[in-house]
Parts: C-alpha cells; sequence; structure tokens
C-alpha cells in the first residue's frame, strides 16, 4: 500500500499506509491526522483540507480541476503553487512515497 | 470537575462533533457517546449519492476510526438507545441501568416522515435516513431494468433520482409543490434543475400529490396520483422530509416545537441539557425567530456552540447557514436564505451549468445558490457574515473580485 507523509505545520511527520483509490485526506481523516477538517467529506465544497505539496510530489499527483483552483483562491492560509485540495488528490502506487505539509489555518 | 460524567445522546455528525469539542475545550472527565445504530459515527450526506453508485464504500463513511475514541478517551457505546431522561435526577436510563450525568447532550437527529396513504408500508417502498437505509436501496438499485418512482423532489429524492439514473434505471419524480426543492432554493435554480433532471432522462411530474401505492399481483406497484394518473414502479423511493427526535426530551419534560426548543446558547428548558444538530428548534441572533435545519453544518456548528455551554463558556450562534446538493453534474452550495428577496444578480452561465444566483433584500446580501462555483459560494459565506455591501457590478463581471471585497 503506498505510504504518505503528512507534516503537521510545526514539523511534526507522520507516515501512514494508505490505500488506492482513497483520497489524500481520507488518507489523514482514518489515520487520525490532525490538521486537516475537510468539513463536506471531501465533495470539493469547502477548503478545509488544503496542504502543500512537497515540492518534489508536485507534478507526480496530477493537475487541479478547474474548480479545485477557483476553491484555492478561498483558503483559509493563502495557497500557494504547491497548493492543493487533498480530497481533489487520488491515491496511486506513483504516490508512494508522497509528502504533504498542512497549514497553520483550515477554517 | 463533577464525579458524574457528561452525557451524549446521539451519535450522529453533531453528536460526534460535541464529544470532539468538550474534550478540546478542555473536558478531561468521563465522557459517555450513546448511539442506537449499530455503527460508529459515520456520514450520511453520501448516502444518497456517492455510496448508491459505489464510488464510496462503507469503510470510508466513517468519520473517525476506532481508535479515535480510544485516544480521545470517548466512551463510544453503539447499539444503545436511550429509553429515558430524568431531568430533575440527571439520569439517563438505558435498558434497565441508570447512569448520571453532569451535564447532558442531545443530538437525537430526525427520523424520516412517512407517507401516510394506503400501501405505502411494505415492501419496495424505501426511506433513506441509515446506512442500513442506503444498502437496501442499493441493492434494489444494483438489479437490472427497476422502475424508480421517487415521491418528493427535495434534495433526497432528486439525489437517488439522479445516483438510480446513472445506474441506468428508468426514473420519475413526482412532488407535490410548483417546482422543485422549493423549500431551499429560488425558483430560476429550481427550473435550472427541472431542466437538468429532464435532460438527464427523469420524468419530473410536479404539483402531484399521491394518493395510493397499488399493489400489483406480480410485486409490482402503481404510484396513483390524485389525477388518477398512474406510474408504474418496482422501487418507490420517499423523501418528503423528516420528524425531529424529540420524543426523549418530551418526556423528560423539555420544551418542544417542532423540534427541541434551545436558545442561542443551544441550551434547552432544562439548565443541564443542551441540544444541537437536527432535532433542535433553535435560535440564530442572525435572525429572527427560531428555525431548524437539518444540514452538515448546523449540526458541527451548534455542537461546537452546545459544548461550550457545557464547559460554562457562552459562544452564541450566528453563523451563516450553508448546504449542499450533488445531482449529475452539477454541484449546487446555497448559503445564507433566497427566502424573502427582491432582487436576485446573476454570475456566469445557466448554459454553461455553471452559475451563482446572488439574492439581496433591500442592499443587503441574504443568500447565494452556486451550481458548479464553488469558489463563489465560500466566498459569499464569508461576504454575507461580514455583512459587507456587494455591488452588482462586481458580481455580474465574471472576473469581478469579491475576494477584494472582505
Amino acid at each position: 500500500m503506498p505510504k504518505v507523509t503528512y507534516v503537521s505545520h510545526d514539523g511534526e511527520t507522520q507516515t501512514v499506509e494508505v490505500p488506492i483509490g482513497w483520497s489524500v485526506m481520507e488518507g489523514a481523516i482514518q489515520n487520525d491526522i490532525a490538521g486537516i477538517v475537510a468539513e463536506c467529506g471531501g465533495g470539493c465544497a469547502c477548503a478545509t483540507c488544503h496542504v502543500f505539496v512537497d515540492p518534489q510530489w508536485v507534478s507526480k499527483v496530477g493537475e487541479r480541476s478547474s474548480m479545485e483552483q477557483d476553491m484555492l483562491e478561498c483558503t483559509a492560509q493563502e495557497s500557494t503553487e504547491h497548493s492543493r485540495l487533498s480530497c481533489q488528490i487520488k491515491i496511486s502506487e506513483e504516490c508512494n512515497g508522497l509528502v504533504v505539509q498542512m497549514p497553520e489555518e483550515q477554517t | 470537575m463533577s464525579d458524574r460524567p457528561m452525557v451524549i445522546v446521539g451519535a450522529g455528525q453533531a453528536g460526534l462533533q460535541l464529544a470532539d469539542s468538550v474534550r478540546r475545550g478542555g473536558y478531561d472527565g468521563e465522557l459517555l457517546l450513546l448511539g442506537e445504530e449499530p455503527n460508529l459515527p459515520y456520514q450520511r450526506p453520501p448516502l444518497s449519492k456517492q455510496y448508491l453508485t459505489d464510488e464510496l464504500d462503507e469503510e470510508r463513511l466513517l468519520f473517525r476510526p476506532e481508535k479515535f475514541y480510544a485516544k480521545k478517551n470517548i466512551d463510544i457505546r453503539i447499539n444503545t438507545a436511550v429509553d429515558a431522561i430524568n431531568a430533575s435526577e440527571k439520569l439517563v436510563t438505558v435498558g434497565g441501568a441508570t447512569i448520571p450525568y453532569s451535564g447532558l447532550g442531545l443530538t437525537t437527529g430526525a427520523s424520516v416522515r412517512r407517507l401516510p396513504i394506503p400501501g405505502a408500508d411494505g415492501e419496495g417502498v424505501v426511506y433513506l435516513r441509515t446506512i442500513e437505509d442506503a444498502r437496501n436501496i442499493k441493492s434494489q438499485l444494483s438489479l437490472t431494468s427497476r422502475r424508480v418512482v421517487a415521491v418528493g423532489g427535495g434534495f433526497i429524492g432528486l439525489e437517488i433520482a439522479a445516483a438510480a439514473r446513472e445506474l441506468g434505471q428508468s426514473v420519475t419524480v413526482v412532488e407535490a409543490q410548483e417546482r422543485l426543492m422549493a423549500r431551499v432554493v429560488a425558483p430560476q435554480v429550481s427550473d435550472y434543475y427541472l431542466s437538468l433532471h429532464e435532460d438527464h432522462g427523469v420524468d419530473v411530474v410536479l404539483n402531484a400529490g399521491v394518493r395510493e401505492i397499488e399493489r400489483l399481483p406480480d410485486q409490482s406497484m402503481n404510484v396513483a396520483l390524485d389525477d388518477d394518473r398512474r406510474i408504474p414502479a418496482d422501487i418507490v423511493v420517499v423523501g418528503i422530509g423528516s420528524v425531529p427526535r424529540t420524543e426523549l426530551a418530551d418526556a423528560a419534560g423539555l420544551a418542544c416545537d417542532n423540534g427541541i426548543v434551545v436558545d442561542e446558547y443551544a441550551q434547552t428548558s432544562d439548565q443541564n441539557i443542551v441540544a444541537a444538530g437536527d432535532c433542535t428548534m433553535h435560535k440564530n441572533v442572525r435572525y429572527d425567530g427560531s428555525s431548524r435545519l437539518e444540514s452538515v453544518q448546523n449540526a458541527v456548528d451548534q455542537a461546537k456552540i452546545a459544548a461550550a455551554t457545557l464547559l460554562g463558556e457562552r459562544k452564541a450562534y450566528d453563523q451563516v447557514p450553508w448546504f449542499w446538493s450533488d445531482q449529475f453534474e452539477a454541484k449546487l452550495q446555497m448559503v445564507g436564505t433566497s427566502m424573502g428577496h427582491d432582487r436576485a444578480v446573476l454570475r456566469g452561465s445557466l448554459e454553461e451549468h455553471a452559475f451563482s444566483n446572488f439574492y439581496f433584500q433591500g442592499e443587503q446580501l441574504i443568500g447565494v445558490d452556486s451550481v458548479n462555483r464553488p469558489g463563489d459560494h465560500i466566498l459569499s459565506r464569508k461576504l454575507i457574515a461580514a455583512g459587507v455591501a456587494v455591488p452588482e457590478a462586481t458580481i455580474t463581471d465574471i472576473d469581478g473580485n469579491l475576494k477584494a471585497l472582505l
């Protein structure tokens, strides 16, 4: 199973296995990793699962949809070129080793 | 801190949030979360959407894994129905045993409103509230060539209709009102959804009361309308609203009026009991009067208020309500209310299936319905909460910078 490393805003890391097909958001919620709120449960509707994808991984996790792009304009903490909504990143084999960092604020 | 535990009755979204929030608020005493269903707390919204179309399996519906409850020292007891509350002695009764409480939270939710007509009881007529209901609907929709009739053109009926259509079934929606989702969206948005469903091959019958479910010898049914039209059906899905679960509160002598009556602090008529979520008739300082809302937003935000009250803090409920509904490729998001608007301003394009309708009462922005414009929705939540003036030109210009108004 692909491993994903979640880094809290102050640098604490947790590495967990996330099943293929799940989202990075679900991997966090189901492993009780703090820092991702996901008010809407994964519908690309609330912008509270914002993460910064490690620069090495940005190109490997796929493209933002236009809807996600819009949502990233509205996150609690300013988004950057590395920002994604973690509910929109689906885990595949290629994601093994993925590193994402959570912002300080989600709501 | 008292030796008596804090007890929460109802382990849905509001109950879980209440438990989590009292822990986050610093309460470290005994905390019981009692749920009558046989599952850990799970998300209900996907039950009428991605769960039916197999995009989300049951394991992924759980809000939190089992270890979360141990870690937070939340004593969660599933399969546990509470029989009674004794408010004067501060006790709840569960299967003959009594549990004393220091503070009590009621997050009992709602149950489906049942169709009160002949033939409605029995096989083939289904409702959706729980995962068990959803399993039943899903298994029926997995059979081929089903004729599905949804009674009720609200969120539940339309979401199930869309899922059933995506699964290749033939689908009819029967709605008593003159338009779809009449309780929650403005007429322009209802019209858009009527076209959306019709374009996807759903038959929509408006202004139609259902008189009887006729049972035919071959196990199929006819949905008989008031005007004597008959719509053949293999499955009838009923989504005609819900009834708040007030029976425990009522029997305990708490004030109830289409919901457990609470003030803006989520306090019931008993000073040791709070309530939150679908089951409450509540005050929001933003609005006159009281309302009952069935939504994730209300469950979560009101539970946070209720937690503060249990911890002896005072935070008044003032959040702007928001809702969403996924039907076919249209993501509908609503914030505030369109009720009482005197002006609607459109941003985007209905033809392109990406628009927001902004509702004003005088100069005040009171609500926004968005379809496939989630950015507008998120910003509108902030604009309405802040009460800032929103110029019409900024809305109608698709590149108008709403964020700059904050």
